[in-house]
């Protein structure tokens, strides 16, 4: 790493670490108290039978002598509810968050909330949040991305500054496509994985355009195509319009052997897409037929490719709507 | 499950299991308590939308989440504890059509708080796992 490089890293880390203990904005008031109505809404959706949250009379006879609302409940008391959130910018939280995507951390997930409850609430209590940005982590490389954790605090008081319960809430901001590969994830950890994580994502999409159609569509029937200047028979790949030979915009498609020699290579390790596995060799393909194209190589180790290795085509269909051409060893 | 009957601080010992609790993921029930929540962040009830932003279906939010964290220990505990935090954290996440299920056991016991550790479990791993406090007469 160059030293303007490490200058820009160290300033983009303080500029990170102004944000701790800074306040994200004024206090947020809930659109109504804890009411019964909200309550009964929330344990119908979850099934839960206490009766301390709708019986008078249960509640009565509990430690809780009244209604009360579910703790865990906390959290709804404040929600914004089916409103578009005002585009103000100006909170700290915004532009915390504008300058991890600036950097490329434009994904997120929540990874941990921690309530804590000073009582339990009872109807009318209404409740406001004041929201705290507590810190904000180092450069991390998790099993979703390598990016920074946001943990912030918020405090739910009623009306009368009573402190009745805090949420601590943590996320990861991350650069998508950082991850550690599907495979390789202990499926026993969840060190860092988040509520979004998932099964490994499809390949990416090829941009299919006129010029290129025939050959995705080739490949879908296993068939390598290579596109040939109708006019003085030269092979062009990757497909365009014109023959650079002879300029000739006329053109047909020639069923290439799949037989070919390893022209090049290399053995991508990093930055990981989560739809590949790593070490991933992709080698530049000399086609009997005399032009070239770019592919996986597959069934051979890393360390065993040469440049001039005989391969042949294999069909890799790595989705209904994707198949590929990839490339291994002749003859094995 | 109908909670009646409190359990009382004593009868609870280091290492009771908690009863299992599987919550079958409907749609419906998804939809249902991101809304009972107030959360209405399309990526846990609109579909199309959710796989447009990169997620194979809608999926549960982090309050549900909570409120099931909060039933499996008071179907447990009964009506009479009073639950002093809940922390957790946040794995795979709950679509519809799967199972969680919900197991837990008592892991302390200290000066009239009782510390359960949780686990709320899918077909991809775990979605939450997770330490509730809580006090019982």
């Amino acid at each position: 790493m160059t030293t303007t490089e490490t200058d820009a890293k160290q300033a983009f880390a303080a500029k990170l670490k102004a944000f701790e203990g800074r306040q994200i904005g004024p206090p947020e008031r809930g659109a109504d108290p804890v009411n019964q109505p909200m309550i009964r809404h929330w344990i119908e959706a979850i099934g839960d039978q206490n009766p301390v949250y709708v019986d008078t009379d249960a509640a009565a006879a509990s430690v809780h002598k009244e209604i009360v609302a579910p703790p865990v409940m906390l959290q709804a008391w404040v929600m914004r509810g089916f409103k578009p959130r005002p585009r103000t910018g100006g909170s700290a939280q915004d532009e915390l968050m504008a300058l991890l995507e600036s950097e490329g951390f434009t994904s997120v997930v929540a990874t941990n909330c921690e309530q804590e409850y000073a009582r339990y609430l009872h109807l009318g209590d209404h409740l406001s949040t004041t929201t705290v940005i507590e810190a904000v982590s180092g450069e991390k490389a998790t099993g979703l991305g390598v990016g920074h954790f946001v943990t912030t605090r918020v405090e739910y008081r009623t009306d009368d500054g009573e402190l009745v319960g805090t949420m601590r809430f943590r996320i990861l901001k991350f650069r998508p496509g950082t991850g550690r590969t599907a495979a390789k994830q202990d499926a026993g950890s969840q060190d860092d994985a988040g509520q979004e994580a998932k099964d490994r994502p499809l390949r990416p999409r090829p941009a299919i355009t006129q010029d290129n159609a025939f050959f995705f569509e080739g490949a879908k029937q296993h068939r390598l195509l290579i596109q040939r200047c109708a006019r003085c028979g030269t092979l062009r790949h990757p497909p365009r319009p014109m023959c650079a030979s002879c300029h000739s915009y006329e053109w047909d498609t020639l069923e290439a052997s799949g037989r070919g020699t390893v022209y090049s290579f290399v053995v991508n390790h990093y930055p990981q897409v989560p739809a590949f596995d790593y070490p991933l060799p992709v080698g530049l393909i000399q086609l009997d037929e005399g032009t070239r194209l770019v592919a996986d190589l597959v069934g051979v180790e890393p360390s065993d490719i040469t440049v001039g290795m005989a391969v042949e085509v294999e069909w890799e269909d790595h989705d209904p709507d994707l198949t590929l051409p990839a490339f291994r060893p002749a003859g094995r | 499950m109908s909670v009646t009957t409190s359990l009382r601080y004593d009868e609870v010992a280091v290492g009771d299991e908690l009863p299992e609790l599987a919550i079958l993921l409907s749609r419906s029930l998804i939809v249902a308590t991101a809304i009972a929540s107030r959360d209405y962040q399309d990526v846990h009830h609109d579909p199309g939308l959710a796989v447009e932003r990169g997620s194979p279906d809608i999926f549960m939010n982090i309050l549900t989440t909570n409120g099931f964290v909060g039933r499996f220990i008071t179907d447990w505990a009964g009506p009479d504890a009073v639950l002093k935090s809940v922390k957790i954290r946040l794995g795979a996440p709950n679509y519809p059509g799967d199972t969680m299920t919900m197991t837990g056991r008592v892991t302390n016991k200290d000066g009239g708080v009782i510390e359960v550790e949780l686990r709320g479990a899918n077909s991809l791993g775990d979605h939450v796992t997770g330490t509730v406090s809580l006090e019982l007469p």
